[in-house]
């Protein structure tokens, strides 16, 4: 593989033009780490920042637009509301890609209908879940996504059953699913890479360690679980079109699954220990299944549908984007309103 | 019974039914032909919150006068429903008809008015329809027996058909048949004892007949509306439903793309939601919701206040609190809308007054929005949304868009090249924007909830939190400068004024005139905005004593009023009753006459 020595990547621009402001976020949380994978995967696939859309809802995740992608537009919004604020950002200019950050209380609690009906419709967006089982900005109360039976040092134990994020994104039709965990950066960035160019709503549920709040060693949520437990699915690529032949060695033949995003991108799968077929929604929804029974943490790419439509795509607008449209295009002639009261007479 | 004089074009008609009988089409059928008569008319649909089996009344006002407020009075009553039909009776005014179903089998107790009977079950018979659209046709009966009784054309009874049913042979034939049976059947059988007739009069030319929802959504067709989210709620849900019907039609480009989109939501949360993202992108962008829908939007109406994206918000009113009278007119969301968030927050609401005027203001409202980059709220309500009104015929807009102060590539080359997102430039508080999808490096900004500066940087400073607080409230002053200015009348010199805002305008138009004939001559003010503009308060200045005319309970816009200039608080008056019902011109001369008189 060839190996790029200089500092800038194929459109010239250097790391430092994908970076944000520094983080206020507590050293060591897990939601920094993903800021630097969704930085060097925008650095490596050359990624206009202009025209990338950041978004948000509230908490501690939330808070981390703010730390990459500087150039970028960004809307930090309100708590669980991120999903229909995309939704209706995104009908303005279809050539942007909208990026999602999101947690698990954000998401699987005050923002559970909003992100059920954005996953139905399909909405093209990077939907990240920085999910670490806590509210960490009120300070350590158990989020929806908190294993039953955790103990924490001020709520005492959580009762209650968790939500499973990429069970309700599967059965809520979700087209690209995936869960990694912070501690597991190469993944993290592959996995990421493979949203930016999936066509239609991308799950990613990634387990990211609140480091003041939740990360007792038995913790699900925890660093020492998540090195421990993780089982990867099979080993992730993100292979952009131009670079498909290069990688042709890699890897041996019958050992690989191709998946082929809709613009001509790869996305290669080694097999690691099983088969695993993620394009199969029963068997995404059975190993989900298996992994809950077993509290196993299962990474990688869970469940990918290529060939939806997406939200945008169903509404047969123009090539030139919706906000660059001018007086002429939006306002009918007067003709037509003739028309229109000759009608209501 | 007394001989009565003739009455030519000044009475109503109510007409009830069971409520999903398909009344409907017979009721605005009968409105739109006396509207085609060139007789001035209105109409009023008082609906239960159901769908069916429940009692429902229709009411037709003909007015020679051209007035065309609710009167709490009926000369003629149609009765189709047996469940009502003891109520019915006892309302008419002396006098007065009634006209009733055969298969209805109370007595008919009263001697001081004319009795119809007429007999559905065997029309019905020679109606050439399935048997499963004989229900709904046997309304058209009441049609036919009324055009003999009150000499309507049946020729405008066939044009209004065919206007409800869009030149579609089939329906427009076989109900006109029907209307034609029963007008023969009742000119065979029937003498007529009551005073009441139509006359054809040349009183609606230029004018057209629509509902303020469907003018709502076309205005904002025209003022270039590019997205709309909404969820279903009465009585706004025909608002977005004309976007529907219409847009396809009106706003395709030439390749057939739609230059738009309309996206239903999973609820208000959600579509006010979508809504700020449109707007914040560059789109006009525009939600339409009731009471309920408005309250769950408050949070979203807070950050778009806050973080400065334009956005328009129909609020089609109902009666509340809560789910309230679901299907009744009021005005009860005025003071609750004006301070929509927590924190210090004002809103810019428009109120239009007629249909012609939800048209109107379906653009001026994205103009504005986009002009202030702020939340615009316009507060239409149950009785101009979904009732059918005479209006002026819609007008093409004269001015271009307003698109406010975007900054694009060039723009940021070219004289914005120190451009920071929350700076006030130009010293009316509105800063320059740019939008997503804006490719220069220094377009891109970050927007939030939280404090922030100039640069749209997070900020916690107290001086910071200020001055950005100061900075909003000047740009709500500049609003007040450009928003719809109120409409006057203050011909009569009176030292008595009279406020009123939105659908109550002829209610007081027609009390105004009573008022006359009584001696007590009035000025008149109609509020089409806040903030209240400087016309406001030169009317309260000149006149001695200010009556506020409003449809809800605790007289909101008295209470605004009030806090807008408390040195004038003693002449204020408030006349406002919320029982679910539009103001009738005779309670709010009434009201005005009792207080008056002490």
């Amino acid at each position: 593989m060839v190996t790029n020595i200089s500092n800038t990547n194929h459109i010239g621009l250097t790391k430092n033009d994908y970076k944000g402001l520094p983080s206020s976020l507590c050293q060591g949380c897990g939601h920094n780490s993903i800021s630097n994978q969704i930085i060097s995967a925008c650095y490596e696939l050359g990624l206009v920042p202009e025209e990338i859309l950041k978004f948000s809802g509230i908490g501690c995740s939330s808070k981390s637009p703010a730390y990459f992608l500087n150039r970028s537009f960004g809307f930090n919004s309100l708590h669980g509301r991120m999903a229909p604020l995309v939704t209706g950002a995104i009908f303005a200019d279809t050539g942007l890609k909208a990026l999602g950050i999101s947690g698990d209380g954000d998401t699987a609690s005050i923002g559970m209908s909003g992100f059920k009906h954005m996953m139905r419709r399909n909405t093209p967006m990077v939907y990240i879940v920085e999910n670490n089982g806590v509210y960490g900005l009120t300070k350590g109360q158990f989020s929806a996504t908190a294993e039953v039976g955790l103990n924490l040092k001020h709520q005492g134990t959580n009762p209650y059953m968790p939500v499973d994020v990429c069970m309700e994104a599967i059965i809520s039709n979700a087209t690209f699913v995936a869960r990694s965990f912070a501690g597991d950066a190469k993944q993290v960035k592959e996995l990421i890479k493979a949203a930016l160019n999936h066509n239609g709503v991308a799950i990613l549920d990634i387990i990211s360690p609140c480091v003041t709040f939740n990360n007792q060693v038995n913790a699900f949520h925890s660093y020492t679980w998540g090195k421990d437990h993780e089982a990867p699915l099979h080993e992730i690529s993100f292979v952009p079109i131009l670079d498909e032949i290069i990688l042709e060695d890699d890897f041996l033949p019958g050992t690989v699954t191709e998946v082929c995003l809709h613009d001509g991108n790869m996305i290669v799968l080694k097999k690691l220990e099983k088969d695993y077929d993620p394009t199969d929604r029963w068997q995404a929804l059975h190993m989900l299944e298996e992994s809950q029974q077993n509290n196993w943490l299962v990474t990688g790419l869970i469940y990918i549908e290529c060939d939806r439509p997406s939200l945008t795509e169903l509404h047969n607008l123009p090539a030139t984007p919706l906000n660059r449209l001018t007086e002429k295009d939006l306002r009918p002639s007067p003709e037509t309103l003739d028309q229109i009261n000759a009608n209501m007479l | 019974m007394p001989e009565q004089r003739k009455n030519i074009n000044d009475f109503s008609i109510t007409i009830a039914t069971v409520n999903g009988s398909g009344s409907q089409t017979a009721n605005t059928t009968l409105l739109r032909a006396l509207f085609k008569m060139g007789i001035p008319v209105s109409g009023k649909n008082l609906f239960p919150s159901n769908i069916q089996g429940l009692p429902t009344w229709y009411t037709i006002r003909v007015s020679k006068e051209g007035y065309t407020a609710r009167r709490d009075e009926h000369e003629i009553v149609i009765c189709m429903n047996q469940a009502s039909f003891i109520k019915d009776l006892a309302g008419v005014l002396p006098g007065g008809a009634f006209f009733y179903a055969d298969n209805i089998s109370y007595p008919v107790n009263r001697t001081d008015i004319s009795v119809y009977k007429m007999p559905i079950k065997e029309l019905i018979k020679t109606a050439d329809v399935s048997p499963a659209l004989r229900d709904y046709i046997a309304n058209m009966i009441y049609v036919g027996v009324l055009a003999y009784i009150l000499g309507i054309e049946i020729e405008k009874i066939q044009s209004a058909l065919e206007f409800h049913f869009k030149g579609k042979p089939k329906p427009i034939e076989s109900n006109i048949k029907m209307v034609k049976a029963a007008a023969e059947w009742a000119a065979t059988n029937l003498n007529k004892s009551d005073p009441y007739w139509v006359e054809p009069m040349d009183k609606t030319k230029g004018l057209i007949m629509a509902d303020g929802n469907t003018a709502a959504a076309l205005g904002a067709i025209y003022g270039g509306v590019q997205f709309a989210a909404w969820y279903p709620i009465t009585p706004a849900s025909s608002l977005a439903e004309s976007l529907n019907e219409y847009l396809p039609k009106l706003r395709k480009n030439a390749e057939g793309k739609h230059t738009y989109a309309v996206v239903q939501a999973e609820d208000e949360l959600s579509a006010i939601g979508m809504a700020v993202g449109a707007g914040w992108a560059g789109l006009r962008s525009m939600t339409s919701t009731s009471g309920p829908g408005l309250s769950l939007m408050t949070e979203y109406a807070g950050l778009a206040y806050f973080a400065e994206v334009p956005i328009v918000v129909w609020d089609v009113q109902r009666i509340g609190p809560s789910t309230g009278l679901p299907t009744r007119t009021s005005q009860g969301d005025l003071t609750f809308t004006y301070f929509m968030g927590h924190g210090d927050t004002q809103h810019v609401i428009l109120l239009p007054g007629s249909v012609n005027e939800c048209f109107e203001f379906g653009g001026t409202a994205l103009d504005l929005a986009e002009h202030l980059q702020t939340p615009i709220f316009v507060l239409s309500d149950l009785d101009l949304g979904m009732n059918q009104w005479m209006t002026d015929a819609f007008k093409y807009p004269d001015k271009p868009l307003d698109r406010g102060k975007v900054l694009w590539e060039a723009d940021l080359e070219n004289g914005h090249k120190d451009w920071q997102r929350y700076r006030d430039v130009d010293g009316d508080g509105i800063p320059y924007r740019t939008v997503a999808g804006n490719r220069h490096p220094k377009a891109g900004y970050f927007s939030r909830g939280t404090g922030h500066d100039e640069k749209a940087v997070y900020s916690e400073d107290p001086d910071v939190w200020v001055t950005n607080m100061d900075r909003l409230r000047l740009k709500y002053n500049t609003a007040r400068s450009i928003v719809p200015k109120p409409i006057l009348d203050a011909s009569e010199n009176s030292n008595i004024g009279i406020i009123t805002f939105g659908s109550n305008e002829p209610a007081v138009y027609e009390a105004r005139s009573i008022l006359k004939q009584d001696g007590l001559s009035s000025d008149y003010l109609r509020i089409r905005a806040l903030p209240f503009t400087d016309e406001v308060a030169d009317f309260v200045h000149t006149h001695e004593r200010v009556y506020i005319v409003e449809t809800n309970h605790d007289g909101q816009m008295n209470q605004l009023i009030t806090i807008e200039m408390p040195d004038q608080a003693l002449k204020f008056r408030s006349i406002c009753l919320d029982n679910g019902l539009s103001l009738s011109a005779r309670w709010v001369h009434d009201r005005i006459q009792g207080m008056e008189a002490n």
